[in-house]
C-alpha cells in the first residue's frame, strides 16, 4: 500500500520537474527562469520526498527525508532572492511585455 | 540499475568534457561543480557514502565557490578561456581516440580481474582481522585514523600547505559589504548554523561505527563557517590580535596527529603504532581535532589571503 502511494507521489512529482526544466531552458530572462525553478522544482521535490518518506523503513528516516525538503526550500528560496537581487543591482532589468524575446523560436 | 550506472557514467563524461572544451571560464567552473555532484552520486552507487559526502561538500561546494570567486576577481577581458570564434580544437579527435583506447583497456583489465576472483582481491580480510585492535568499530575509520593514519596525517599537512600558499598570495579580502541588500543571506547563515553544528557532531559520533568521521564532519562545519564568513559574521579572523590564535588552531589537528604518531613511536617502537588499549581514545582525540582543523582550514581558504594586516 505504502509502495503504491509512494510511487504515485513520485510520478506526480516528475511533471513539475519537467515543467521547471522546460521553463529554465525557454523563459526569456533571469527572473522568469528563477520563477520556474524555485516554484515548480520545490513542489516536484516535495512530492518526491513525500513519496520516498512514505516508503521509508522507519519514521526517523522518513522525517529526515522531509527535513531535506525543508532545508532545500530554505536554501533555494534564499538563493533565488540573492540571484535576482544581484541581477537587478548589476543592471539586468526584468523583461517587459512588449520587449523582443531573443530566445523565442521561429 | 545498469541504466542508472550508464547514465551516471555518461553524465560524468559529458560534464568533464564540457568543462574542458567549452569556451568561457564561468561555464567551465559551473560544469566542474556539476561534475563534482555527478561524482558524488557515483560514489553513492559504489557504496562509499563517506567519500560521496566529502566529494559533494569539497569537490562541488567549496572548490566550486572558490573558483567562482576567483573568476569574479579576474578582469572581464581575462574571463574568456578561448577566443570569440571558438571551434573544437584540432586535437579533439586524437584525444577522443586515446580516451576510448585507455577506457577499453581498463574495461578489459576489470573483466580479467572479475574472472580471476575479485573476492580474494584487496585487503578486506586483513582489515577485518585487525579491526578489534584498532580502537574503531568501522573499517573506514580504522584505516583512515589507525592502520593508514600516516596517509591522513599527510592529507591534513597538504591542506595546511594550501592555507600557507593562499596566505602568501595577497592580504585577505574582507567580506563584501552586503549593506542590507541581501537580508535573507545573513538570516539563513545564522538560522542554519545550529543545524551545521548538529550534523558535525553527528558525523563525528557516527564515524566510530558507520561511514562518517573527521573529513565529512569538517567539511560540513567548514561549509557553514564559510557561509558565516562571507556574510561578515566572523570578524575576529581578520583582526591582527587573533592572528596567532588562528595559526595555532589551524595547526592543532596536524600537531595532535604528530604527537600521537610520536607517542606511538615511544610506546610500541613504530611510528604511529598505537597500542590497542589506548587506540580508541587517541582516535577520538585525533578525530575531533582533525575535524575542527579541517573546518577552520576550509574557512581560511575564503579569506583569499593573509589576515591581520
Amino acid at each position: 500500500m505504502s509502495d503504491l502511494l509512494g510511487t504515485a507521489l513520485i510520478l506526480l512529482g516528475l511533471p513539475f520537474f519537467i515543467a521547471s526544466t522546460v521553463g529554465l531552458l525557454r523563459f526569456p530572462d533571469v527572473y522568469a527562469r528563477l520563477h520556474a525553478l524555485t516554484k515548480a522544482d520545490n513542489v516536484g521535490l516535495g512530492l518526491i520526498c513525500l513519496g520516498l518518506a512514505v516508503q521509508a523503513d522507519s519514521l526517523a528516516v522518513g522525517l529526515k527525508i522531509v527535513l531535506i525538503w525543508g532545508l532545500i526550500l530554505l536554501a533555494s528560496s534564499t538563493g533565488a532572492t540573492l540571484i535576482s537581487t544581484s541581477a537587478l543591482r548589476h543592471g539586468h532589468p526584468p523583461q517587459q511585455r512588449n520587449d523582443v524575446d531573443k530566445h523565442a523560436g521561429h | 540499475m545498469l541504466a542508472i550506472d550508464v547514465l551516471l557514467a555518461l553524465a560524468a563524461l559529458a560534464t568533464a568534457g564540457q568543462c574542458l572544451l567549452l569556451p568561457g571560464l564561468f561555464r567551465a567552473v559551473a560544469n566542474l561543480m556539476a561534475f563534482g555532484l555527478v561524482m558524488a552520486l557515483i560514489w553513492v552507487r559504489l557504496d562509499a557514502p563517506d567519500v560521496a559526502l566529502a566529494e559533494a561538500a569539497i569537490g562541488a561546494g567549496i572548490t566550486g565557490a572558490l573558483l567562482l570567486t576567483a573568476v569574479g576577481q579576474l578582469p572581464a577581458s581575462q574571463r574568456r578561456l578561448h577566443p570569440e570564434h571558438y571551434r573544437v580544437p584540432r586535437w579533439f579527435i586524437t584525444m577522443a581516440i586515446i580516451v576510448v583506447l585507455v577506457g577499453g583497456l581498463l574495461w578489459v583489465a576489470m573483466l580479467e580481474l572479475l574472472n580471476t576472483g575479485l573476492a580474494n582481491a584487496g585487503l578486506a580480510k586483513e582489515v577485518a582481522a585487525a579491526l578489534p585492535e584498532s580502537g574503531a568499530e568501522h573499517a573506514v575509520t580504522a584505516i583512515l585514523l589507525n592502520i593508514r593514519g600516516v596517509d591522513t596525517l599527510l592529507e591534513i599537512a597538504v591542506m595546511l600547505g594550501a592555507v600557507a600558499v593562499i596566505w602568501s598570495l595577497q592580504p585577505a579580502i574582507p567580506p563584501p559589504a552586503l549593506g542590507g541588500n541581501y537580508p535573507g543571506l545573513t538570516t539563513l547563515a545564522r538560522w542554519l548554523h545550529p543545524l551545521f553544528l548538529l550534523t558535525f557532531c553527528y558525523f563525528l559520533w557516527q564515524g566510530t561505527h558507520a561511514p562518517g568521521g573527521a573529513f565529512p564532519a569538517g567539511a560540513v562545519l567548514g561549509a557553514g563557517g564559510v557561509l558565516l564568513l562571507l556574510t561578515g559574521s566572523i570578524g575576529w579572523m581578520y583582526r591582527y590580535g587573533y592572528n596567532y590564535l588562528l595559526r595555532w588552531l589551524l595547526a592543532a589537528g596536524l600537531l595532535l596527529f604528530l604527537v600521537t604518531a610520536l607517542a606511538g613511536l615511544l610506546m610500541t617502537g613504530s611510528l604511529y603504532g598505537l597500542p590497542p588499549t589506548f587506540a580508541g581514545y587517541f582516535i577520538i582525540a585525533i578525530e575531533v581535532a582533525a575535524a575542527l582543523s579541517i573546518a577552520l582550514m576550509l574557512m581560511t581558504f575564503y579569506l583569499f589571503g593573509r589576515p591581520g594586516r
